[in-house]
């Protein structure tokens, strides 16, 4: 299914065992083949630049002798530098020491918030026994209103909805109120999905984020997206400085290069892993998983594991 | 026209200004790289237009953006770019990977048709499975002013694309537009789900679906590729809708497909509302890939 990327890479380093270091040369060489490879899994452009720059730096010189060979170990510095790019302590959602705990979803259109939305209530609710309230905030797609609800209700969540006569600004913040009076320990909080280029809506965003103090700002994105993340993910952080990733139909085969864009320019974690459409497709996201991915070498891997 | 030539004297300012020389193909890749145009299709464009410019037969910039304009708009230009509206009612099937557009898309042709046409709409609800689906399309039916059949949530969406079908031909509608639940194309069990929808349809009308189309979130990257081979495969793909162009992904990945695979766009999404759906232009979506 995936081209293996150490066996190109060998097959690209194949006489650099006898002599047993890596020359600029060999990495150059094999650089061409990661640089396709970051590429064909949509990692951003700019991104690819930068993060093979920094893995030539360690590539060079090093030493090659062992068990690995040469092109299974530059793929091993490879996905070392990806999985620390990506990695770094994955704080998870946090939680206000005075309930109820706000969380803000955003994102650009149909890329799963409000499945996301039902997701993280359960898992919320499964994981630390919390009372979970979701709030109807899009009130412009047809029958937005009506899928929170239905979802909603089978993640074991309340919802709060005023249909869609209202300002989704005034939806907050009365629904903040609400999970306040009843004392629920989380409110999530949906939103419709908006353009990063879309100043009303971006500014309504805004607008939202004032009214409920958010304590997590989730953005969701979707697996498959091409070069455009990093637009949408800077222009988002711009907007309400969001606090973390959802990552969306990793279900499929999209190889899923954005998480390391959106990564890369933003410096936030992904935090949750959306895996399909049931509502218990849902997990912690886990960087060095990504990262193989991404290379499209799951077998390689095991393999350097052994090694 | 005069945006058009502006634009392209942008695009040569960027990319060809200076000698030309290894960096100035750089350049060109690396701008049909970040539009997802994809690294196959990218360095048969780049190569293309190199070895013109080698032999001579291109000199300077403008000459060299005029040629590229027209390398990418023939590589978007293949097969049927039409719908064809002659059938008797016409059936056309939208399918797609999830939040792609297809229910916004269908309520978006179901207005044109009827609005700017004049033609009379069916619209079918075979999105029995996501949550609300079938209201989304019944607030579409209702912005659009055509009528709609339903089924149950949870029921076989091909019993729905019948009933539309046998619903459309009594009430003599021009046109039958079928919404389908999104899927990804990895998942076998839903891929064959949709080959035996388009039997179904077959068995109400013969040679019905007579257009099946494929939405393609313009922000799709390399793996718009796959999503397009394997819906082909299982449901006979004529056309590519490609949406959401009104962000600032450049939606390049149709470019791949109708290289690759041969399949045209022939509408593209450019909003939310009832009005923006536009017809493909391979001129326009050239010209705009690179600006
Ligand atoms: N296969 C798969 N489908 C998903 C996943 N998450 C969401 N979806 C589907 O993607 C589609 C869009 O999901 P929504 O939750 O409606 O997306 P949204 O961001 O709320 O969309 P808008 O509100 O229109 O912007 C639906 O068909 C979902 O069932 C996932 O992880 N895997
Ligand atoms: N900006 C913009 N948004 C669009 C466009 N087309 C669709 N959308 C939005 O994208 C989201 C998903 O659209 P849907 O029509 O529900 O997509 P779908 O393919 O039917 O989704 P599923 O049935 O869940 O697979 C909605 O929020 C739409 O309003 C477009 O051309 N531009
Ligand atoms: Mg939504
Ligand atoms: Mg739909």
């Amino acid at each position: 299914m995936f081209d293996a990327l150490s066996d190109k890479l060998q097959a690209t380093l194949s006489d650099v065992r006898a002599r047993g270091t890596l020359t600029e040369d060999d990495i150059n060489k094999a650089m061409r083949e990661i640089r396709l490879a970051l590429l064909e899994a949509d990692v951003n452009f700019k991104v690819v630049k930068s993060f093979t720059a920094n893995v030539k730096e360690r590539a060079l010189g090093a030493d090659v002798l062992g068990q690995l060979n040469p092109g299974q170990q530059v793929v091993k510095i490879v996905s070392d530098e990806l999985t620390s790019l990506m990695g770094g302590a994955a704080a998870g959602v946090s939680f206000s020491p005075r309930p109820p705990t706000v969380i803000l979803m955003a994102g650009l259109q149909g890329s799963g918030k409000t499945t996301a939305t039902a997701k993280l209530a359960r898992h919320l609710r499964e994981q630390n026994g919390s009372s979970v309230a979701v709030a109807a905030c899009d009130v412009y797609r047809p029958a937005a209103v009506d899928q929170l609800v239905k979802v909603g209700a089978q993640a074991g969540a309340t919802v709060y909805e005023q249909g869609t006569d209202r300002d989704p600004v005034d939806i907050a913040g009365w629904a903040l109120d609400r999970a306040k009076q009843e004392g629920k320990d989380v409110l999530i909080v949906d939103t419709s999905g908006r353009l990063h280029v879309d100043e009303r809506l971006m500014d309504e965003l805004v607008r939202i984020r004032k009214v409920v103090r958010p304590h997590t700002i989730l953005l969701v994105v979707d697996a498959m997206t091409g070069q455009d993340a990093v637009n949408v993910a800077e222009q988002f952080a711009q907007a309400v400085q969001f606090d973390g990733v959802v990552m969306t139909k990793l279900d499929g085969d999209a190889r899923g290069g954005a998480a390391l864009s959106v990564k890369a320019v933003t410096g936030k974690p992904i935090l949750f892993a959306s895996t399909g459409e049931k509502l218990d497709q849902f997990e912690r996201f886990h960087p060095d998983r990504m990262a193989q991915r991404i290379l499209g070498m799951g077998d390689v891997m095991s393999l350097i594991e052994k090694a | 026209s005069k945006t058009r030539e502006a634009l392209g004297a942008e695009i040569q300012a960027t990319l060809f200004e200076g000698d030309v020389d290894e960096e100035t193909w750089e350049r060109l890749e690396e701008a049909l790289i970040m539009a997802d145009v994809g690294a196959t299709t990218t360095a048969k464009v780049v190569g293309q237009l190199e070895q013109e410019a080698e032999s001579g037969g291109l000199e300077g910039g403008e000459a060299l953006s005029r040629r590229l304009q027209e390398l990418l708009a023939d590589i978007a230009r293949t097969g049927q770019d039409r719908i064809d509206l002659r059938h008797d009612p016409t059936v056309i099937l939208m399918v797609g990977v999830n939040g792609t557009g297809k229910t916004t898309t269908l309520g978006k042709i179901a207005w044109h048709l009827r609005n700017e046409l004049g033609k009379s709409v069916m619209l079918g609800a075979a999105d029995t499975f996501r949550a609300a689906a079938t209201e989304q399309l019944q607030g579409w039916a209702e912005r659009a002013g055509v009528p709609i059949v339903t089924g149950p949530e949870g029921s076989d969406p091909g019993a729905v694309a019948w009933d539309a079908i046998v619903q459309g031909r009594a009430q003599g509608a021009d046109v039958v537009l079928i919404d389908t639940a999104g899927r990804l194309h990895t998942q076998d069990d839903l891929m064959a789900e949709l080959s035996k929808v388009r039997r179904v349809i077959a068995k109400q009308l013969p040679d019905a679906p007579h257009e099946t189309l494929l939405t393609v979130d313009a922000t799709t990257g390399q793996n718009g590729l796959r999503q397009a081979r394997l819906f082909a495969e299982a449901a006979e793909v004529d056309g590519i809708v490609l949406t959401k162009l009104d962000g600032t992904a450049k939606g390049g990945i149709a470019l791949a497909i109708a290289g690759e695979l041969g399949i045209p766009v022939k509408l593209i999404g450019v909003g939310e509302a009832l009005e923006d759906l536009r017809p493909f232009d391979a001129d326009d979506f050239a010209q705009a890939l690179l600006s």
